[in-house]
This record gives C-alpha cells, structure tokens and sequence, in this order.
C-alpha cells in the first residue's frame, strides 16, 4: 500500500521533516509504527514540565496557524479568559478550500501525530475537551482517525490520566456534513452545536473568549497541531532554525493543476520560493509538457491569482500580502498557457457561490449573481457590458481596491485579503477573487469572448 | 420607547453626570448616545435614516441584510461597517452620507432586488413596503440583472393562518429570529444553501405558534401574509386609530384598521411597558369575530318560547318592566347583574352606578373563574416590575394560554438572565422550561409547597438578592380560590417586600371591578337564584352557562330566575334563556378606556359603526335607568369617564388629558391595605384511585370571539381528560380512546390522553372546549374536585 488512487501522493525530498516523517511508511498511520518511531514522546516530554513552560515553547517557536489565516498558536492559546471553565479545543479538520488536500494526507496518514498535538495543545493551554472535526467527505480519514483515538484510549494516551499523569483529556470526533463555510471557525462551531453552520458575527473577533457552548474555545487546523510532537521532543530552537524569523519551520503545500508532478510537499517557511516549488527539480519539476506558466493562485482558491511575475516570491506573508495575495491554505494551483481563463474563474466562483451559507445579501445574491454572468461569457452568450458588470457586482460584496497582482503598484503596502468587505465572512470576497483576478490580468481574453453591445441608456424611469 | 432630544450643543456649564453617556458624530453634527446603543438607534433620533431589513429593535441583531452599512472613521481611514451590529463609542466619527456608503447602498438593495419578484401590484405589502419604500429612497433606480430569477412554488402555508412566498423573501432573519428568540417556537428555519437558501417549517411540521402573526406584521416585505387580511385591501385604503386590545387583560396596544367600514387588520403598537410591540394570534385575528354574520343586530323579546325582533324602545321598555316588577315583588336584592368585564371602564361603571341606584350589591365581573378582589390590596406590581425583577413567583395561571404576551414579557426576562422564575403549579406550564425551580402540587396543596420550596436555602439566598414579585392567578377551576389566596398570603409572609401582580384573564375584569362591579360574587348570586331569590338577572356580557365552572349551579339558577335581560354581542347559551337581548357594539364600535391586569388604564377607539342597531353597554345603563326614573347624569361616554374618576377611588389619579397624553395608559390609585389571611382551608383526602381534578384554560377554546373567528375556530384542541403517561398506563386506556369520568354528582364520557406535563395523580381537562363538559364534574362549593375514571 503505497499509493492511493484517490489521493495525489506525497513526495518527500531531501529536506527537513517535520510533518511527514512517518510518510514512507506503509504502515505509518498504526500505532506500533507511530511508537516506533518515537510517537508519544512529545508528549511524554510535556507532561514532565509544567503547561506554562509547554505553552512557552511554543509561543517561542511562533508556530503560524495553517488554516488560512496564519495566526501564532501560541498567541492564540493566550488569549482565554482566566478563570473560565470548561474550555475547549476544537480541531478543524473540515479542510475543503478549493485545491487543499494536506490536513486530509495528514490524517489518513499519521492520525496518532495529531492526537498527540490535540493532547499537548489541551495541556499546553488548559484545555479540557477536545473536539475533532472531520469533512464529511473525507471516508478514509475519518476512519484512520477513529481508529487511531481507539488505539490511543487503549494505550492510556488518552482519556483519564493521560500516561500515569494527573492529565485527563478526551478527545471527540464529528463528523461534517458538507459544507464548504464550516471550515470558518464560528460556522464550525455552530455544526459542532447541531445548528445550522452558519458563521458567528464578528466582534467577537476569536472564539477563544466566547466559543463552543459559550464557553473559550481554540480552534486549530489539524497542520498547527501536527507540528507539535515534533516541536516538544526537538524544542524551539531547533524548529526556529529551520525558515525565517517571522515564518518558521515548514509547512504544507498542496499543488494542482498543470505540473509535471502535482502532490503534497513539505516546504521550508519563509525561504522556499514559488519557482523553487513549480519547476525544483525535489517538487513539482516544471508545468507539463514545459508548456508556459500563465498564472497561479498561491494559497487556495480563495486567494487572488499571482503571473509568473510573482514566481520568486517565497512562502512568506509578509511578502505575499503586499504582493496582492495571501498563502492561505496552503494550495497553489497551477494554469499553463493553455488555459481558458473565463472558465477558470468560471469554475472557482461557481464553487463559492454555491457554498455561500445565504446568511448575507453580498454573497447570496451576488455570488450568484457573478457566477450566471461569467458562465453567459463562457458560453459566448456575453456582451461588453457584462465584464463591467462583473466589476459593478464585486464593488457591491468588496468596495474599494481589491488586491491583486500588481496591487502595490497602486502604493497599498501590506494588502490584508480583502481590503475591505460588505459580507460577515470570506466566502462572499472569495467568489469574487477569481473574477476580479482574471478580469484584472487577463481582460482581453473575457474581451475576446464577448460581443460588442451599446447599452441603452436609462434615464429617470425604472425599465 | 424614550426619544430624548438629540443634537446637543456644547455647553461647557453643564458637567456631564452620567457615565454611559457618549457623544458621536454623525455626518458632522455631535450626537448624544449611550454606552452600548447601536449607531443605527443613534441615528434614527438624529433623524439621518440609515436603512434596514435586518435591524429590529426589540430582537438582538445579526448583521445579515449588510443594508445599513455606514462609514466609521478609523486608524486605517474610513472602514466601512454594519450600523446595526456596531456599538457606538465616544468621539466616533460616522458618516451615512458620502459617495462611498451610497454606493453600498444602492449596490445591496441592487443585489436584493435581483431574485425579488416585484409582485408589487397584487403583494398585500406594497405600499407599507421597506423594501418597496427603501428601494425608492436609497436604491439604484434601475435593474441590470437579465437573469432569469429564482422560482419557488408560491405561496406555501407554514400553518393554519400564515402563508410564506419564498420568492419575495429577503432572508433578513426577521421571522426566524422572532420565532425563536421572542416567541420560543422555533419551528421556522432557513434550509438549504447559498442562492436558494429559504425559510420553510420541518417536514410536517406547521408553524403553528400562538404568536405567528407576529411574523407577518415584521416581514419587511410581502412574503408572510395572514389569512384573515390576504388579499382584502391595499395599505393606503387603509384607515387606523391606535386602540387597546381587550381579548385580555394585559391590554396590548394595537392600531385598528379598517377599509370601508370593515375592520380589517390589527397591527401591534410599540408600547414600552406593556406588548412591545408583539400580539397574540387571538388578540389579532379574533377581528373576524366582529364582523361574523352571527352578531346580535337588533334586540330580540322572546314570545311563546320565540325570539321577535323588536326596536330600542319596545325592548328596553320590556327590561325596564322587568327591572320593576322584580323590585317590586323581592325587593332590590331580587336584581343581579353579573358582566361588565368584557367592556369599557365606561361600560361598567354605568352598570355599577345602576346598580346602586338600584340598591342591589348583587353585582359581579368575575364568574367564579377569578380570584376575590382583595389580590388587589397587596402592594401590586406592574409588568416591568415582573419582568425586571430578580425573582419571579408564579402561583397560577398558565400564561401563555391565558395572558400570552406577558408570557412574552416573563420568558425574555428569564431567557435574558434578568429574572429567575419560581413555578409553583398544578400542571406545568409554558413557562416551566424557563423556569428556574418549578414545584408541582396537587390541586390544594399549593400553602404546603410554598412553605418548603420558600425556605429552601437555595431559594431563600435568591429571593435576598433583590425584588419579588408574585403573579397570581386562577390556575385551577376545579379549586376553591381559598387556596391560592392563603398561598399569596404565605409568600407575602415569608417575602414581606414582595409585590403582587394579578392576572386575572378577561380583557377589562380589573377595570369592571375597579369601577364597582364586584360588590357581590358570581357563586353566591347563582345559588340564590338556584334558591328562587332572584327574579331578574342582566347579563352584561355574560355567559355564566359557559363560564361559571360549575355547570350543575349554573343550568340549575338560570333556569330558576324568572326573567333574564342580555346584553350581548352574539346568542349565547345564557342568553338563549333571556327574555329580552339586547345587541351590543363591539370592540372597534365604541369609544371609552379599558384597564389591564396592572391597573392601567389607557384609550380604546371606535374605528367603525356599530353593527345592527347594537349599542355600547353604558347607553344601555343609562337608557334603561332612564326609563326606571333613575338620572345617572350622564349623556356621552366622557360625562360617564369624569363622573367614573371623581367617584371611584382607583380611578382618581386619571383624567382625560392624562390619558391623552399617555398612549401607554396611566395606573390606577392602589388603594386597601393588606388583607388578613384567613385560615387555610383542610385538604381533603383523595381516595387512592381517583383523580383530582385541574382545569384550566387554552389560548383558544370554544368562548365567542374564536368560534366567530374563522381563521381562529378550528384551532381549538378540542376536549379531552389528560393523564400523566404513568397515570394513564395504570388505567390501561389506550391513549385516544373514550373513558368515563365520575364525578361527586355525574359522569361524562370524555376521550383520554397522555401528557407528561401533568402531575402524577392529577387529571386536567382543558376548560370551555368544544363538545366539552367538564363543567359538570366541578362542584363549586366543594374545595376540590376528585374523578374516577372507568374504561369504557
Ligand atoms: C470560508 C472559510 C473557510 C475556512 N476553511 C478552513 C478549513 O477548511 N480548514 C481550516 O483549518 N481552516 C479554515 N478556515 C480558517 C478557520 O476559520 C480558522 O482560522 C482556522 O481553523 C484556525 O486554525 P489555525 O489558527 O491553526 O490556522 C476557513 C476560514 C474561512 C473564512
Ligand atoms: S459571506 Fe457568504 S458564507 Fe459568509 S456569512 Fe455571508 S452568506 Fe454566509
Ligand atoms: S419571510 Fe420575511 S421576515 Fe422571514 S426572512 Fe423572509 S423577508 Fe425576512
Ligand atoms: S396578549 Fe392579550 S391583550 Fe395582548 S394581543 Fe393577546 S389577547 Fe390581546
Ligand atoms: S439592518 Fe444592519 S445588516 Fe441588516
């Protein structure tokens, strides 16, 4: 069993691993295999200090959360209110950004590296419960995970006295049921609850003060809790020497789309650049049949596409974001010069447009709304009219400068994805991007397709 | 709700006092707020309407529509933000004018419109439409969306009286929001995802919710519409004057609506200390009642067992006869007149006054169903003063039966985390999930129960942390009221400070009482009559053949008096037995004041003609007073309200510019001071495989105005005896099927069911259903009342 018809495989290189050690094995996700090769320790090494110590290790370590937003762990757990009983820590394994496929590789393949990270953060951070969410797509997974929690309970890892310890925790799992918006936090915690998953309004900002059941709540990707065990048993400063200062140690990347060799790499943070990764010989060596790189969406489908322009950038927020973009979830996907950029766009909106949980009028209507244009122009069915339209739509769900490509030439430093927003979460913006960015850098291609029509003005009355 | 001035002006004299207050600017004036006001409040006093669809005042917002978008100045320049999700601050700086939030306006109306149907010529809403109105007053004025809109099956009704047309829905959360955050019922919901996203009820499931029309009146477009108004006027034929519901007593402020002299819709006024601006389902469909082709329209003299026609004159001649001879033959103690409680203060204080003129003190509002008038001695309370208290001690009535918007009130404070209720109760009640502590009792019990649950150490520390206040009632029918009232007094004993707040159910009993129509009690009248002592009896719209809970003392005194005079909006059973019926106008026929359970007194409006030749209640006083040479002094409605508060103590502190002033009324004088409790009465012993008895009241049931309600009668339960499952498992009757109830004088064959919300050896029979008999099982003399039941 070494590789899965349904998921691109991994492809290690000759690099630091945090992450994926325990990949090539066959039997990487059973327990004796984990314990073999040093499972548990992390944790065992926990328990022997005491939770403000673990808690500092890994605010020292800046462990950037790998969901999208790249927010410190370690920040993040500090952010509870005292005094405040139970607590929990919800893990998001809902992973369905468009183009991602880590966290799911990451189950399947060593469940028990994220139980052991689930039970460090909870020990770290106070945490009394754990919740495990899954996508409910995600069959496999789902199983190697149960399996696993089965296996760890009965080894004593989890559960009552965790390892002879004081330490009690559980660990939950759930099971989503489908829906792209509860991969947001508040939506997941509203699925969690047995509502509708919907996303909370903001402020407040984080769950961590008010979250599952009213209660604090840290939510963590299923990536930022994998590095845990690693970073426990090798300390910070050993996984601060690996990247940058401001992004450290490696993280996931998915690719896709038209490379020689699409798959999963483990990457160094803040170092590793776009080229490094599409035509490195250790990654994707090159877009197929070397065909010319047109553009890519460097962190998940939400994500504003980059030209080959932005190909020596490296993994790095600080300087993807000014670049117009945003690393996101970690998805880079890849179009060659064959691309038909209409239907590209066409394809991501779609998505968005259908996930939109309808809560706000941007996203519902307007994410429709985009998406019946663009497939009119797909069709040939257009007019010249429609491509401001497309522009006149997105102003209503983002208004002002929305990023792209070139956006610091508009003198925007630091670009947070998306400048400014009518909707209460990011899908709305997020079935705007893929129009906006396509429209943007490849306006003659959406020309092309469409007819030439003189609008009829309207004046004063209502047609 | 308050609206201070708003545009302050620096005064550098004035040194501010209040911590919460805040100043902002709005569009580059200063604007006085408070701490945690949302900047949509703020603006609507300043007068810079921002719009809306989401935003409710009286429901938390949810930032769902992104209408109300406004810029607010900060660290990164203008952020453009929702105002109705956005709490203001001190030094805020907001605009809702620039090209910027114009644009934003116009692009999410823009959006809304898209799928919208534009059904305005035959939508029920157009013309009082938000978004018809907004789209005029902020939007783009011209569409660009070519697509094909959504489609849905339209309407769809989501229960017996409300229909939802998804198409016109703008998913603004209103209803959905309103059925589960105010009402309770949250048995609407959005299904499905993204462009067709929807409201829809669970698969069989109606939203069959005693406050859905509520939905109706908050759907900020056409897409929930009710039955009784569908279809039957366009907003601008419509006329309205505000007016005061009386289908109970808590006295909801309403605006009554007609078109071409037909009442057509009530709608809920906002009204700070009583309804907030919900309704009931009965207070605002049972318009459909006045309308009935069943209402009285001329008076009617029975002759050789028939009614005839007859006009005033003749009539009230015949009663004024009648009034005569019975003064003659027994004296004035051989006059009753029971009634008054369903009118205007007006109303019955006319009847009062013509009863002492008269020298009779057979004379009552209630008809044993209440509680004795000395609930009104106690320090009372108001509804703010329930819903903001720390504790609340039910001892009664299930209130979202009997009084459903102060269920309203009380479950927000609860919900709210302001009060914690204590239930003290026969049966449990709408009220009981939200209850901190609930005590169940056996009918008669309840002394015993207040006694231990009081002083449970527990409750004791919660009862210290501020106020108490008791709303008592009549939660049990087939109980002597003794009991409840030794029960008040033990509560009052034990919380000395506690306030009281009776909630006796009939729209203006407090008014009726207040105003001198309780100087005897309904029992006692019935079983002088029963003993041939009466020889006249008016009914003031008063149904004791329905009402009185003992049925057996009832049929056995109105068939004992020889002459009965009613004044009645319909033929009722009593007034089948009458000799004379007279029509009486109907609520929106008639001018004059009502009284809530608090004691306030606020205006009622006539909004059409009286039907028939009917009149109000007060000129039929003051007619047939005429016409036994009494001079009441009064010839209009206002002669008889400033006669009312000079002469009537309650009333004093009220005049009519008083209640103009004050569309949400002004409270009674309390006068009395603090009965002395009387003994508590011995309970008697339940035989081991009897029931004791509790009946008490449903929403809707068999009384007038919901069997004249089209769109109300059919939602009548129906009669039927409820057993606890254990109960019931016991008695071995499959649930459904027909048992046979014994009581202490006969039996009745009523249909059995299971409900765990009645207490283990208790049996409840909903009171005054149709086919219903129960009334034959209660003995109004005795304390309580016991069944046995037997399989048939
Ligand atoms: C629309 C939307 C979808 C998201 N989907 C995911 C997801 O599938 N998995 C995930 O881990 N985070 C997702 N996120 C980010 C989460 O809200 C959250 O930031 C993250 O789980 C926090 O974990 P981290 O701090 O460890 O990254 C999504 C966010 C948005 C706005
Ligand atoms: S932006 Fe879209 S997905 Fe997010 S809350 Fe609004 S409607 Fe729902
Ligand atoms: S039915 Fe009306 S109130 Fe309910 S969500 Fe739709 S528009 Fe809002
Ligand atoms: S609660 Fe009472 S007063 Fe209010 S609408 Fe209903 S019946 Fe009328
Ligand atoms: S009114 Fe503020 S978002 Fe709807």
């Amino acid at each position: 069993m070494t590789s899965y018809a349904h998921a691109p495989g991994f492809i290690a290189g000759d690099r630091p691993q945090i992450v994926t050690s325990r990949f090539q094995y066959d039997d990487s996700f059973t327990l004796e295999r984990y314990l073999a090769t040093g499972g548990y320790q992390g944790l065992k090494k926990a328990l022997g200090r005491t939770p403000t110590d673990v808690h500092d290790e890994v605010k020292n370590a800046t462990v950037l959360g790998r969901g999208g937003a790249g927010f410190p762990a370690g920040t993040k757990w500090g952010l509870t209110p005292q005094g405040k009983w139970p607590r929990y820590l919800v893990v998001n394994g809902d992973e369905s950004e468009p183009g991602t496929y880590k966290d799911r590789l990451l189950m399947e393949r060593d469940p028990h590296q994220l139980i052991e990270g689930c039970l460090i953060a909870c020990y770290a951070a106070g945490l009394s419960q754990c919740f495990l969410y899954i996508r409910g797509e995600m069959a496999v997974a789902q199983e190697r995970v149960a399996t696993a929690l089965n296996e760890a309970y009965a080894a004593g890892y989890v559960g009552k006295n965790i390892m002879g310890s004081r330490f009690s925790v559980d660990i939950v799992l759930h099971w989503g049921a489908g829906a792209y918006v509860v991969g947001e936090e508040t939506a997941l915690i509203e699925s969690l609850e047995g509502n509708r998953g919907m996303p909370r309004l903001k402020p407040p900002y984080f769950p961590a003060a008010i979250g599952l059941y009213g209660q604090p709540t840290i939510v963590n990707n299923v990536e930022t809790l994998a590095n845990l065990p690693w970073l426990l048993v090798n300390g910070a400063e050993k996984y601060t020497a690996i990247g940058t200062k401001t992004s450290p140690g490696t993280r996931m990347v998915a690719v896709s789309g038209h490379v020689k060799r699409p798959g999963v790499y483990e990457i160094i943070n803040g170092t590793t650049t776009f080229r490094d990764l599409l035509y490195g010989d250790e990654f994707c060596q090159g877009i197929r049949n070397d065909n010319q790189l047109k553009a890519f969406v460097p962190g998940g489908g939400s994500a504003p596409w980059f030209t080959p322009e932005q190909l020596d950038l490296p993994f790095e927020a600080s300087q993807v974001g000014p670049a117009g973009s945003m690393l996101g979830s970690g998805a880079v996907m890849v179009m060659d010069h064959t691309t038909d950029i209409p239907r590209a766009a066409l394809t991501l909106t779609r998505f968005y447009a259908h996930e939109s949980c309808g809560k706000c009028t941007p996203c519902r209507e307007g994410g429709t709304w985009l998406e019946r244009i663009l497939s009119r122009i797909v069709d040939g069915k257009g007019t010249d009219a429609d491509l401001d339209q497309l522009l006149e739509v997105g102003e209503s769900i983002c208004p002002g400068v929305f990023p792209h490509a070139s956006s610091s030439e508009l003198g925007l430093s630091a670009v947070p994805f998306p400048y400014r927003m009518n909707t209460i979460c990011f899908v709305g913006p997020s079935a705007y991007a893929p129009v906006h960015s396509a429209l943007t850098l490849f306006r003659s291609e959406f020309e092309a397709r469409v007819t030439k029509r003189t609008r009829i003005p309207v004046s004063g009355s209502v047609s | 709700m308050t609206s201070t001035e708003t545009n302050v002006t620096s005064d550098e004299n004035q040194p501010p006092v209040d911590p919460n207050a805040v100043t902002i600017s709005i569009n580059g004036r200063q604007v006085a707020a408070r701490k945690g006001e949302l900047i949509i409040a703020a603006a609507d006093r300043s007068g810079d309407y921002i719009p809306r669809f989401c935003y409710h005042p009286r429901m938390s917002p949810v930032g769902m529509c992104r209408q109300c978008l406004v810029e607010v100045e900060g660290p990164r320049g203008p952020m453009m933000v929702v105002s109705c999700m956005t709490p203001v601050a001190d030094g805020q700086i907001v605009r809702t004018d620039t090209p910027q939030v114009k644009r934003a306006h116009e692009g999410i109306l823009e959006l809304l419109l898209a799928n919208h149907p534009l059904d305005c010529p035959v939508c029920d809403k157009g013309g009082e439409c938000p978004l018809q109105d907004q789209a005029f007053s902020h939007g783009p004025g011209e569409s660009r969306f070519v697509e094909e809109k959504r489609h849905y099956e339209k309407p769809i009704p989501i229960s017996d009286i409300v229909l939802l047309d998804r198409e016109r829905c703008i998913l603004c959360d209103r209803c959905t929001r309103f059925a589960d955050e105010v009402a309770g019922d949250a048995l609407i919901h959005f299904t499905s995802r993204g462009n067709n996203t929807q409201v829809l009820t669970f698969p069989d499931e109606p939203f069959s919710s005693y406050f859905s029309g509520n939905t109706v009146q908050i759907c900020p477009v056409g897409a929930l519409t009710a039955k009784p108004y569908r279809f039957k006027a366009r907003p601008w034929d419509l006329e309205k004057v505000e007016s005061t519901c009386t289908t109970c007593s808590v006295g909801c402020r309403i605006t009554v609506e007609s078109s071409r002299d037909q009442l057509l819709r009530y709608q809920g006024v906002d009204s700070d200390p009583v309804n907030w601006s919900w309704l009931c389902d009965k207070g605002r469909f049972n318009f459909e009642a006045v309308a009935s082709d069943a209402r009285l329209e001329q008076p009617l003299i029975k002759r050789d067992g028939q009614f005839v026609e007859a006009d005033w004159s003749t009539a009230l001649r015949a009663a004024a006869a009648l009034v005569s001879s019975a003064l003659r033959d027994g004296g004035a103690g051989s006059v009753a007149i029971l009634g008054g409680a369903r009118g205007t203060n007006e109303d019955a204080y006319a009847w009062s006054r013509l009863a002492r003129a008269l020298g009779t003190s057979n004379v009552d509002a209630q008809l044993g169903d209440g509680l004795p008038s000395t609930v009104f001695a106690y320090p009372q309370a108001t509804i703010d003063e329930a819903a903001n208290a720390s504790t609340v001690i039910l001892l009664g009535p299930d209130l979202k039966e009997e009084l459903p918007v102060l269920h309203l009130r009380l479950r927000d404070a609860s919900e709210k985390r302001r009060s914690k209720i204590v239930e003290f109760g026969a049966k449990e009640s709408g009220l009981t999930r939200y209850a901190w502590k609930h005590t169940g009792h056996e009918p008669g019990q309840q002394v015993a129960a207040v006694r231990s649950t009081l002083t449970e150490t527990s409750v004791v520390s919660q009862l210290g942390k501020g106020s108490v206040v008791v709303v008592v009632g009549r939660g049990n029918l087939a109980e002597s009221p003794e009991f409840t009232m030794s029960a008040l007094a033990a509560v009052m004993e034990l919380v000395p400070n506690a306030k009281v707040l009776p909630v006796l159910r009939r729209g203006n009993v407090r008014g009726a009482l207040s105003a001198g129509m309780g100087s005897g009690s309904a029992a006692e009248i019935l079983e002088r009559a029963a003993a041939g002592k009466i020889n006249c009896l008016v009914l003031v719209g008063a149904d004791p053949l329905a009402d009185f809970p003992d049925a057996d003392l009832a049929r056995r005194a109105l068939t004992a008096v020889p002459n009965i005079v009613s004044l009645d909006t319909f033929m009722t059973t009593s007034s089948s037995q009458a000799q004379i019926v007279l029509p009486a106008a109907a609520f929106g026929e008639k001018d004059g004041t009502t009284t809530n359970l608090e004691g306030r007194v606020s205006q009622l409006s006539r909004k059409v003609t009286t039907r028939g030749t009917s009149r109000p209640d007060w000129m039929v006083a003051v007619e047939l007073a005429d016409l036994l040479d009494i001079d009441l002094g009064v010839g209009s409605v206002h002669d008889v309200f400033d006669q009312m508060v000079t002469t009537q103590s309650a009333f004093r502190p009220i005049d009519r510019s008083a209640i103009k002033a004050s569309p949400d009324g002004v409270l009674l004088a309390h006068v009395g001071s603090a009965p002395i409790a009387s003994p508590v009465p011995e309970v008697p012993e339940r035989a081991g495989f009897s029931y004791r008895l509790v009946v008490s009241r449903k929403l809707y049931d068999a009384g007038q105005n919901v069997a004249n309600s089209p769109s109300l009668a059919s939602l009548a339960p129906g009669s039927a005896i409820y057993l606890h499952p254990l109960d019931l498992d016991r008695l071995g009757a499959p649930a459904g099927s027909n048992v046979k109830a014994i009581g202490a004088r006969t039996s009745v064959v009523m249909r059995v069911e299971a409900d765990a919300s009645v207490h283990r050896g208790t049996a409840w029979v909903p009171w005054n259903q149709p086919g219903g008999k129960v009334g034959e099982l209660i003995d109004a003399s005795a304390l309580v009342n016991d069944v046995r039941l037997e399989n048939i």
